[in-house]
């Protein structure tokens, strides 16, 4: 392998032929293990929910030295708040303080702000309240309702565009895929304990965004080879495919990629879930391409898209490629 | 496609230019802006500059209740004139409706006449209008007079109006702190307001209704906990003095109302050097506070505030100036928050905040920097991988995505969007996505070049080919994007909108631009072989 050719990074050497359908089975077994997995996660310990769905109160609080945490607990625990988590945001001066939603109507959720209000400032010298988030109830689950209508209308649409553009069986493809992408994405969430939040409903998005982005391209070049060689069996029209757009995919994967991680890296507590999910995502999305959304097709397809594809060994994609038809 | 007409050439080159003519009113300052350019400039979101976003419930409850009270009281009224014996008159808040049985049944049709007039026509579209009331008389001689929901909405509409409009008298009285006050849904108010704020003292400000009322004293009841006030007297709670607090008989009868008053400000008793706040009451104040002053000279009299007593002084001669004072254990800060208010006016309903999200404007400083380190360092990295992998044509690309970049800020400007912390991450995005079609041609021409094609002929085939791929993937980012924006709130609906700004003008930069690029390259160098 060449990874530089007339001065030019080249991550996929020109001219693959790498049979990728050989680990159909293998890619969609693992697959659907890592999902069933992120279901049951799901369910078992649980998606740790954030106030945006759940309600109750989030506080950032600077100190002026090193937090101390024994101490903000115990203030903490006599203010008739309910239970108070404390975690370490960014640098050990700033503490994020997670009260559960109040019991009672909305006016309670701001007393108990003024009540930990009072306290730091009372028994914490110098300490700073940064930020401030409370949602109540109602908002809670207005928003949630929002934010799961957001994730199933966008599937739909998906659903719905690739269709249109193309053969009913790419339209499944794509959304079978993209069901298994986003529980493994949730499946993250559990693991990594991050908060599920609005912003992980963005995240999910454009996690879904990016993956049938990569989906479309890879299923343009199926389209493509499937009206140029009209003999070829499907299931080697879909390994050339992949082969031919496989510098593409890990090419965007990676610039996308190398566009997230600085936010993951310099952009601060608020971005870093938010980014690392998407880095997740990206990675995710880019293998899903080729180890699930082309198996799936091949499934669909072998004997609808073309007609009598037994998989034939001789014509490989190199073979076939010899004998170029030009247009 | 390799070849571009002179005037498409300008076309092209003049868009970039236009670009980075709107970018300049976020870069200098206001005044320095030349007159023939759009004074529009990019809103920083309040995650980035600090601020508070309150959302208000308006308590309908409570505006049900009222209405229903001002029912009650007007039919009293009318069954006295019109001399109709009846029992158990009351409202019925759970059920929207005032209720009560007339002693003599046969009336029925007389009363509902009668009560008729308390009905106010709501117009409801196309010039139509139906009663906010609905008055039935049963056989039984049961009367009820029930709130229609074109009569309720009508309320809630008018409730939160005249709740804008207050809150923002209170909150922003100059207009000079860009508060912004939208209605939500039915009954809710989105309160903004951007830079360094004390949040507690604006959720102060929101949260008490401050209606003042003025009542006289029953000096015959002895209030006493368990014990029931006589009919139209109520027990209120207020500072006896010297921090205790005492229960005061105050009749329910409002002599005066705060509705009344003309203004309303902050001062210091000369003598005492005590806090207080003075008022004005405007004429109709001052007759009515004239008359209870002179006709009860020598007995207390009660200022009520949001149902508790403020101060209950003894009234010493008759007030006929119209002015007054209240005193009663204030510091600067409260008397001149209880002027702001009484000067604001009362809500017509308690407001409750239902979503808080305040950031300080240190933490909005500390977040645009660690975004725009990432925004430098992100670039940094694409178009290093770009140059690195695709040599002159990732050059291309890379002045492609620093257009792109300056124009979707010149969007953002155009369209005077809010730019948020989300909204940087999506600018971030949008860049590794946008380089993205310039991979997608760039790995075509080589295809092609392989394929045996010339270079024209390869950049030809790699151009048209790539497009309808690109159209494709972009089309399906902007419909997610479409639906976050519809669904997401604030900082995430900046999001959205960065990403399918940004997408849209890639499609521009990243096609158009570099092909212009490309052509001009090649039209120069006639090269045998492409870089690629």
């Amino acid at each position: 392998m060449r990874y530089f050719e007339n001065g030019k990074l080249r991550l996929v050497p020109d001219g693959t032929r790498i049979p990728f359908m050989r680990g159909r089975i293998a890619g969609l077994v693992v697959s659907a293990i890592l999902s069933l997995a992120s279901v049951v996660l799901f369910f078992h310990p649980g998606l740790n929910y954030g106030i945006d769905f759940q309600g109750g109160i989030v506080m950032e609080v600077r100190t002026p030295g090193p937090a101390d945490f024994p101490g903000l607990r115990a203030i903490l625990a006599v203010q008739e708040v309910g239970q108070a988590s404390l975690q370490q945001f960014g640098s050990p001066q700033d503490v994020l303080i997670r009260l559960p939603r109040q019991p009672g109507d909305d006016a309670a959720q701001q007393r108990a702000i003024d009540r930990v209000r009072g306290a730091l400032a009372r028994d914490v010298e110098g300490a700073q309240v940064r930020r401030v988030e409370a949602v109540g109830a109602s908002v809670s689950q207005e928003l949630f309702q929002g934010g799961m209508m957001a994730l199933g209308l966008s599937m739909l649409a998906m659903l719905a565009y690739i269709w249109f553009r193309f053969e009913w069986q790419f339209g499944v493809g794509a959304i079978v895929t993209l069901i298994l992408d986003v529980t493994k994405t949730i499946g993250f969430y559990v693991i990594a304990d991050f908060q599920f939040n609005l912003s992980s409903v963005a995240a999910v998005l454009t996690i879904i965004g990016f993956s049938v982005n990569d989906k479309v391209v890879v299923y343009d070049r199926m389209r493509e080879n499937l009206r140029k060689y009209k003999t070829m069996p499907l299931r080697d029209v879909i390994d050339l495919s992949i082969n031919e757009t496989l510098a593409r995919t890990i090419g965007t994967s990676l610039t996308v990629f190398l566009a997230a991680l600085p936010l993951a890296l310099f952009g601060g507590e608020a971005l870093r879930e938010f980014s690392v999910v998407t880095l997740f995502g990206i990675v995710i999305g880019a293998s899903s391409s080729i180890f699930i959304a082309a198996p799936i097709l091949l499934f669909l397809g072998e004997n609808r898209l073309r007609r009598g594809s037994e998989p034939v060994s001789v014509p490989g994609p190199g073979g076939a490629r010899s004998g170029k038809v030009g247009n | 496609m390799m070849t571009f007409s002179r005037l498409k050439t300008w076309l092209i080159l003049g868009v970039v230019a236009l670009g980075a003519v709107l970018c300049v009113p976020n870069l200098v300052p206001r005044a320095a802006v030349p007159e023939w350019l759009p004074l529009r400039t990019i809103n920083l979101g309040l995650d980035l500059r600090g601020g508070s976003y309150l959302l208000l419930e308006v308590d309908m409850n409570a505006v049900v209740r009222e209405r229903l009270e001002t029912i009650t009281d007007s039919v009293r009224t009318r069954m006295r004139q019109g001399n109709y014996g009846y029992t158990g008159l009351a409202a019925e808040p759970a059920a929207r409706r005032v209720v009560f049985r007339l002693r003599d049944p046969g009336q029925g049709q007389a009363v509902v006449a009668a009560l008729r007039e308390l009905t106010q026509p709501i117009t409801t579209g196309l010039g139509q209008s139906t009663p906010d009331l609905e008055i039935a008389a049963a056989p039984d001689g049961l009367v009820t007079l029930t709130l229609t929901e074109a009569g309720l909405r009508a309320k809630a509409t008018a409730a939160v109006q005249q709740s804008i409009e207050i809150v923002r008298r209170r909150v922003d009285p100059d207009g000079t702190r860009e508060a912004s006050l939208v209605r939500q849904g039915q009954n809710r108010i989105l309160l903004t307001i951007p830079g360094e704020q004390d949040p507690q003292a604006i959720k102060r400000l929101v949260g008490t209704t401050a209606k003042m009322t003025f009542h006289l004293l029953d000096e015959t009841a002895q209030p006493a906990p368990g014990v029931a006030p006589p009919p139209g007297v109520q027990f209120l709670r207020g500072d006896g003095g010297r921090g205790a607090e005492a229960i005061y008989p105050v009749r329910r009868r409002i002599e005066v109302d705060g509705a009344n008053l003309s203004d309303a400000r902050a001062g210091q008793n000369p003598q005492t050097g005590e806090w207080v706040v003075n008022f004005t009451f405007d004429s109709v104040g001052t007759r009515r506070f004239a008359e209870v002053t002179r006709n009860n000279v020598g007995r207390p009299f009660a200022i009520v505030l949001d149902d508790k007593v403020i101060t209950a002084p003894v009234i010493r001669e008759p007030i006929t100036a119209g002015r007054g004072q209240i005193s009663g254990s204030f510091t600067a800060a409260s008397a001149s928050e209880l002027a702001v208010l009484l000067r604001a006016g009362a809500l017509p309903a308690p407001l409750t905040v239902v979503e808080e999200r305040t950031v300080g404007a240190e933490l909005g400083a500390d977040a645009i920097s660690a975004g725009l380190i990432s925004v430098a360092v992100g670039l940094l990295l694409v178009c290093g991988y770009m140059a690195i992998a695709y040599g002159l044509f990732g050059w291309f690309a890379n002045v492609a995505v620093l257009v792109n970049l300056l124009l979707t800020l010149a969007l953002l400007s155009l369209l005077e969007a809010t730019l948020t912390l989300p909204g940087i991450a999506g600018l971030l995005l949008s860049v590794g996505m946008s380089v993205d079609a310039n991979i997608l041609i760039n790995e075509r021409v080589r295809e092609e070049v392989r394929n045996g094609r010339t270079p024209l002929s390869a950049l030809e085939a790699g151009y048209t080919r790539a497009f309808g791929t690109i159209l494709d993937s972009n089309l399906t980012v902007l419909i997610k994007m479409a639906l976050l924006y519809a669904f997401g709130t604030g900082p995430i609906a900046g999001f959205a909108v960065t990403v399918s700004l940004g997408v849209l003008t890639s499609m521009f930069t990243a096609t158009m631009l570099v092909r212009l690029m490309t052509a001009k390259w090649y039209r120069a160098r006639r090269p045998s072989a492409l870089p690629v």
